[in-house]
Order: C-alpha cells, then structure tokens, then sequence
C-alpha cells in the first residue's frame, strides 16, 4: 500500500540517500534500520511529504503523494504533544486540521481513549501524563490523523527500559486491533527484530537499503523470542551486516 | 489550595513588614522634626490629603486611566499586527527590528513636548505618546515568542498537512502567549506612566495636570498622595493582567 520508488536525496552536494525502494504491506510492520545520522530521519520526511526528493517518488495505495504533506501520520521520539492543549484537544488537531467542528472532534477522541489506555486522561495536562501514556496519546493523534499507515521515528527511545517493553507489547496488540501498518526507524537492533516482520538495513553514505532480512516467526510472537537461539543468530547476522 | 495561600502569605509578610517599618520610620523622620515638615510630609498627612481631594483625585484618575486605557488598546493592536508581519516576512522583520530598538532610545519626555505641539491639548497627543511607548515592549515579546515556536511541532504539523494560518492558530500564538503577557503587563506600566507625563507638558485634566497643579501650590502632602496614587493604580493594572494570564494559561499551573 506504501511504495518508495527509487527516492535520492540531496542537500547541495551532500549526497543523503541514493535510489531508496521499500514498499509496506497491509498491516506490516517493517523497521529501517542504521546508524544514527544515516538518513534514516530523512527518509521519513520525504515519505511525509514534508522534504521533495531529488529523485523519485512516494505512491500511498497507486497515488503519488510525492512532496504532499498529510497523508502518512508522523510520530517522533518527542511525543510533541502541545503543552497548552489538554490531552482531547492534541489528539483532536488531526481532525481540527481537517474542518472537523471541535465538538465533533472532541467527541471522536473521546472514544476511542479507552482502546490506547488514555481513559479519564482526556481534559489532563500533558505534563501530567507519564512518558508511556504520553506516547499512547501522540500515538492516537497519528491514527486520527491516518488510520492507516504510521511512521515512527524512534518512538520508544526515550523510554525507560521498563516502560518500553511494556510499550513493544503494547504497541503490537494495538497496530493488530486497528490494522495499522507501521513503519519504524530505530538503531536498536533488539527492538527491531522483536517487533519487525521485515527489517531493512540502511547502510553507507548516501544511504542504501543494502539488505533485507525477514523475521520468522510471524506475529504474535511469544514473550520469550528475545531468549531463543533464532533471535540470536537473527541479530548475530545483522551487527555483521552492518559492520 | 488551602496549604499554598497560606504559603504565599508567609513568602509575601517579609515584603509587607518592610514597608509597615518604612512608613514607621517616615512617620518618626517626621514627628521628631529631622526633616521640616514643609519639606517632607508625614504619611498621616499624606493620608489626610488624600482623604480631603479624594473626590478630585478620582475624577482626574478617570481621566488618565482613558488616556492609558486608549493608548493601551491601540499599541496592543499595532504590536500584534506588526509582530505578525515581522514574523511572517523575514524582509519586514530585517528592515524594522533595528529602527524599533533605536525608537526605544528616544527619551518619552523629550518628544512629548513635540507631540503637543503637533496634536493640541487633547487626549491625541497622550494617546500617541503612549502607543509609542506601549507598542515596543509587545511587539518585541510577540516577535520573540513567535519566533521561538517549537520547530519539530510546527514540522509535525505541517506533516498534517496544516497551512500557515493553521499553524500561527494552533502553534505559533498560542506559545506567544508567556511572552506576550509579561510584554503587556511592562506595557500596561508605561501606558500610565506616559499618560501623567503627556499630562504636565499640557491639558486640561488629568493626574499629570493635578500634580503639576499642586507643586506649583507647594502642597507636597498633596504631591505624596497623588505619586503613591499613579503607582497604586500601576500595580492593579499589573495584577489585573496577571489575573487574565492566570485564567488563560492554565496549562502552566498543571504540575503538580
């Protein structure tokens, strides 16, 4: 349904990505993965529209949304939930954005609160929420806005250990309920393997998808595939891939 | 709650006890004869004047706060539009930042005379002097609050497809905000402060007229009563603005 078509980018003669391909299935979760600084960011705002590529082209479901922002939803390490706007009305702005009546959109978010485990925190204060429950809530903004692809940007990271696999766990019961598919760029390589149906590795500079690696087996995973062998050797052969 | 009014009455009482033991002292300098008393009035007298031409003192007070009021009003009016110009044409911002900031070294009292002479003794020439005055510090604060709108959440927004009026609506004016206020309640300072001066060069009414009316009388208890009166009516306004930020950001008191 998502398709990144031969995409390069350029900042003058800083060559960041060259002839990126990657395509997203209904309900997948694929992470691209690298060093920090590789053009992973990159490559998600020209997905967003935000950055036109020097070549190339996005296609959401055959439509060429290249260089159109608000289209695919945008989630970052920073949450970015307004601090002056409770809860409800961050959530809402997806839909304020879009003429939605702010009754209406306050009323839409309301709902579906309980689903993210948001319940009761609709008129809170963002700094009043925990980091997790913070990211839930700019999670329901993404979904508001896009119902049906979501691109995270490191999402987690800022999490502490606890949180975050409680979050991974979380996360993929939620993107399986509202059949989401997801995007994720991360350059923790535990992370990737245990949420990942396919993790690409970016790699160079400018930045290619130089491999693929498929990860059986399929979701829902067992709790304790982080101590099985597969998992090891899964991320025994990516560290040498990108080394 | 209750904990915390308690607590800001103790922070307050240090502040509160200073000035009792000032006036105590004032009052002292004045019983024992150190200072001559035509000099130097005691507060019981200034007190005295102050009860004796209250009905005068309002009436002049109405006049001033109009002026301070209208000037506020348009220089509040000017500053936005003109930060909202600033910020949205870095052109704008390049050609009138600096020649605001050299406005601002221009002595209030040393135009005033001019603007006299330009206006008349009406209220047009205080009302100038005072968007003059006031229209600084706001257009300063708003530019400065616009400008430091958070970048990732406006790019965030602009991921959703949102224009730039969407994202002056729901980003840019509400971070403004903070600045905005303590820009208004400087502004709010000045505006009373620039009507009592416009009034001495010229006018018919007014605290400034008052003032220079009884100096000319050498009646200095009046003169006490009606300075403590101009700074009186500074702080209310300062709190009153401070009051509506209260109400309108909310947000800011949440963490607790």
């Amino acid at each position: 349904m998502l398709e990144v078509k031969n995409v390069s980018v350029s900042f003058g003669d800083n060559h960041v990505l060259e002839d990126v391909n990657l395509t997203l299935g209904k309900g997948e979760l694929v992470s691209v993965l690298g060093v920090s600084g590789g053009g992973k960011t990159t490559l998600f705002n020209v997905i967003s529209g935000l950055l036109t590529p020097r070549q190339g082209s996005v296609l959401l479901d055959g439509e060429d949304i290249t260089g159109r922002p608000g289209h695919v939803g945008y989630m970052l390490q920073k949450d970015m939930l307004l601090p002056y706007r409770t809860i409800e009305d961050n959530c809402a702005l997806p839909l304020l954005l879009r003429g939605v009546p702010k009754k209406e959109a306050r009323r839409q978010v309301r709902e579906r609160l309980p689903e993210f485990g948001l319940e009761g925190t609709g008129r809170k204060w963002p700094v009043q929420l925990s980091g997790g429950m913070r990211q839930r809530a700019a999670l329901l903004r993404t979904h508001l806005f896009s119902d049906n692809v979501a691109l995270l940007d490191e999402p987690f990271s800022a999490l502490d250990t606890l949180t975050r696999s409680a979050m991974h766990r979380w996360y993929l019961d939620i993107m399986e309920r509202i059949r989401l598919s997801t995007l994720f760029i991360t350059h923790d390589i535990d992370e990737a393997i245990l949420l990942s149906d396919r993790i690409c590795l970016l790699t160079g500079h400018p930045g290619r998808l130089t491999r693929e690696f498929v990860i059986s087996p399929a979701r829902p995973r067992d709790p304790d595939f982080p101590m099985t062998q597969e998992f090891l050797e899964y991320k025994r052969q990516i560290r040498a891939a990108i080394s | 709650m209750k904990k915390r009014r308690l607590s800001t009455i103790r922070d307050k009482l240090p502040a509160a006890l200073a000035l009792a033991g000032l006036v105590l002292v004032w009052e002292l300098v004045c019983l024992t004869g150190l200072v001559p008393g035509y000099m130097l009035p005691s507060p019981v007298k200034v007190v005295r004047a102050f009860v004796g031409d209250f009905g005068l003192l309002m009436e002049n007070s109405a006049v001033t706060l109009q002026e301070a009021f209208l000037g506020l009003v348009i220089g509040v009016g000017t500053g936005f539009v003109f930060a909202v110009l600033m910020d949205a044409f870095p052109v704008v911002r390049k050609m009138f930042y600096p020649l605001l900031v050299i406005t601002q070294t221009i002595p209030t009292v040393a135009i005033a005379p001019l603007l006299v002479l330009w206006f008349g003794y009406e209220i047009t020439p205080k009302v100038v002097l005072i968007v003059l005055t006031t229209f600084f510090p706001l257009t300063v604060g708003l530019t400065d609050g616009f400008a430091q709108a958070d970048a990732d959440a406006i790019n965030l927004l602009r991921s959703m497809g949102a224009g730039k009026l969407q994202i002056f609506r729901y980003i840019k004016l509400p971070s403004a905000l903070p600045q905005f206020f303590s820009g208004l309640r400087i502004a709010a300072a000045y505006s009373v402060v620039g009507a009592v001066i416009s009034e001495w060069l010229g006018g018919f009414s007014g605290l400034g007229v008052y003032m220079t009316r009884v100096r000319s009388a050498y009646a200095f208890d009046k003169m006490f009563a009606v300075i403590i009166l101009i700074s009186v009516i500074s702080l209310l306004l300062m709190a009153l603005i401070g009051l509506v930020e209260r109400a309108m950001t909310p947000y800011r008191r949440a963490r607790e």
